[in-house]
């Protein structure tokens, strides 16, 4: 089968703008994702073969709902046994009409839960998520998440199985269910953006791609969840992090660090929308939770013009409350590096030490290389040179372990 | 990669315009507008006042520019809003710019808007370099 290569990205283009819509009018009829998946690509496999002769119609959205409803009812016929249930289903569709597609937010809300049910694991929902509410396709998705497409699809049809196999109804959660599945879906979102920001594998460190999504991910959140100040802070946080992405490579893709970055390559105007997410999500009066304390530190670092002029006090301040409120060792560490440039390296080591103690972190590069920075600051040259290269040995970013190891290189030892 | 959605509107449809309740315009926009923010891709937007007073042109066609009053004496249609939108293909784009509810008279140029990418070439140019060096000060100002 092969199509005009522009119908090709029309199509794409009306399943990235339509497709959270038309799989939850789906889902929300037939109460099953993965079937109501399956319509909506059957109905895009249609477009494919219309389109390109009667041309695009004026309302994608609704023909391609309309589509695969259709699809729905006949398959519906078409079984010899007709329970009571379809029957009146398949009645009521029957009755309805095109113009009668009203896509409601409810049910886009429902289809972002669902995606992010906890029964499926967090490959699934990423997969899933970047399917169906983002409106990716396998190729898209499997080049996103550096995986082959037979890989993504096969995430993608496991993910469709698991939810049935569950039961999962086509809901948004209870009440007493609310807060912990409103953090799954935040953490696809933000596991999506940081793997972008700072790419784990592969030889790119920044994939803006994979964050632009995430991005558009969480304004998306943001506009169905208005009352959920987390929401909007985190989208506060991405805009801060990804201001510096034209500021964090040099332009052979290697990684620049925050103490060296040219300030003036800074996205104002990003900024400025993460400054506007910030002052939303304080604006519903639930003070301030995960995201809304890192957003609030990332703010600091975007509005400093130097990193001395940086309010690292307020920092230190900020990492106290997040690590009250959801300590980790990563927090930790960053509170370490703020100590740092508030009071300077020894009380930092301190914190570190601490870590290293509690085998914290055992296996990631991190600790090592806040660890070596902080040593070579306090003169200890060789021990820091030996923890710059422990780091380097333990990432698996190629562009990271150059810049570790041409650190542990510029080390000079003092004279004795 | 960024779009820019241009409105020019003619005198034709300022004169349909006249005929419809303003607050039908202002609700179909404003539909428009939150259909793009909960999309995810709306990065900026406004609009243009159509006070002739408040508009003048810039000529550099002489070695010391010519101010005039009012936008383009010639020209028909006058630049009135735009839009900068975040999306994946110039495909999305076109999918976005013909949904916006503009009626005969009216018309949109959409317009990729440059990034870094585009200056890669020059990423050594002096000029450039200077430009970012001014910027520093500013801000090292701003921040006092």
């Amino acid at each position: 089968m092969s199509q005009p290569p522009d119908i090709r990205r029309t199509v794409d283009a009306v399943w990235r703008i339509e497709s959270a819509r038309i799989v939850a009018t789906l889902a929300k009829m037939t109460g099953d994702l993965g079937l109501a998946e399956d319509l909506a690509q059957e109905a895009v496999l249609d477009a494919l073969q219309q389109w390109p002769e009667s041309g695009v119609p004026r309302n994608a959205g609704a023909w391609l709902t309309a589509v695969a409803k259709r699809k729905a009812i006949d398959g519906w016929r078409r079984r010899e046994r007709l329970d009571d249930r379809y029957r009146a289903m398949a009645n009521d569709l029957a009755q309805t009409t095109d113009a009668d597609w009203q896509p409601i937010d409810d049910d886009v809300l429902r289809l972002v839960f669902t995606a992010c049910h906890p029964v499926l694991s967090r490959e699934a929902q990423v997969a899933l998520t970047l399917r169906t509410v983002a409106g990716l396709t396998s190729d898209e998705i499997a080049r996103l998440l550096l995986v082959p497409v037979a890989t993504a699809q096969q995430r993608i049809v496991r993910a469709k199985k698991t939810l049935s196999a569950a039961r999962v109804p086509f809901e948004t959660p209870e009440p007493n269910e609310w807060g912990p599945r409103l953090s799954a879906v935040l953490g696809v979102v933000y596991l999506l953006f940081t793997e972008g920001y700072a790419a784990t594998s592969g030889e790119r460190w920044i994939r803006t791609d994979l964050a632009h999504e995430a991005l558009r991910l969480g304004r998306v959140l943001a506009g169905l969840l208005p009352r959920e100040p987390e929401a909007h802070a985190l989208v506060a946080l991405m805009e801060f992090q990804a201001s510096r992405f034209a500021a964090r490579t040099t332009a052979d893709g290697a990684p620049v660090l925050l103490a060296d970055q040219d300030r003036s390559r800074w996205d104002r105007t990003q900024i400025a929308r993460g400054t506007a997410a910030l002052e939303r999500a304080d604006a519903v009066g639930r003070g301030r939770a995960s995201y809304g304390l890192q957003a609030a530190i990332a703010q600091c670092h975007a509005i400093a013009s130097s990193v001395d002029a940086t309010d690292w006090e307020r920092i230190v301040l900020l990492y106290e409350a997040l690590g009250r409120l959801a300590p980790s060792p990563i927090v930790e560490l960053n509170r370490a590096v703020a100590v740092s440039m508030a009071t300077g390296p020894a009380n930092a080591l301190r914190i570190v030490d601490r870590l290293t103690s509690d085998g914290a972190l055992r296996g990631s590069h991190l600790l090592p290389s806040v660890r070596g920075e902080l040593l070579a600051q306090l003169g200890r040259t060789d021990e820091a040179r030996s923890e710059l290269l422990t780091a380097a040995g333990l990432t698996a970013n190629e562009r990271e372990r150059a810049v570790l190891r041409a650190k542990a290189a510029a080390l000079v030892s003092p004279e004795l | 990669m960024k779009f820019m959605l241009i409105m020019r509107s003619t005198a034709e449809a300022k004169a349909a315009y006249e005929n419809v309740d303003f607050e039908q315009i202002i609700n179909a926009m404003g539909a428009y507008n939150e259909e793009l923010m909960k999309a995810g891709v709306l990065l900026a937007g406004e609009g243009l006042a159509d006070d002739l007073a408040e508009a003048f042109v810039v000529d550099f066609a002489s070695e010391t520019p010519i101010v005039t009053d009012g936008p383009y004496g010639e020209v028909h249609e006058l630049f009135n809003g735009f839009w900068i939108l975040e999306v994946a293909s110039k495909e999305e784009a076109v999918q976005w710019a013909t949904r916006c509810p503009l009626g005969p008279g009216s018309k949109l140029e959409v317009r990729r808007v440059t990034d870094m990418s585009d200056f890669a070439d020059f990423a050594d140019n002096e000029f450039l370099q200077k430009e970012e060096g001014w910027r520093d000060e500013q801000q090292a100002r701003q921040a006092k």
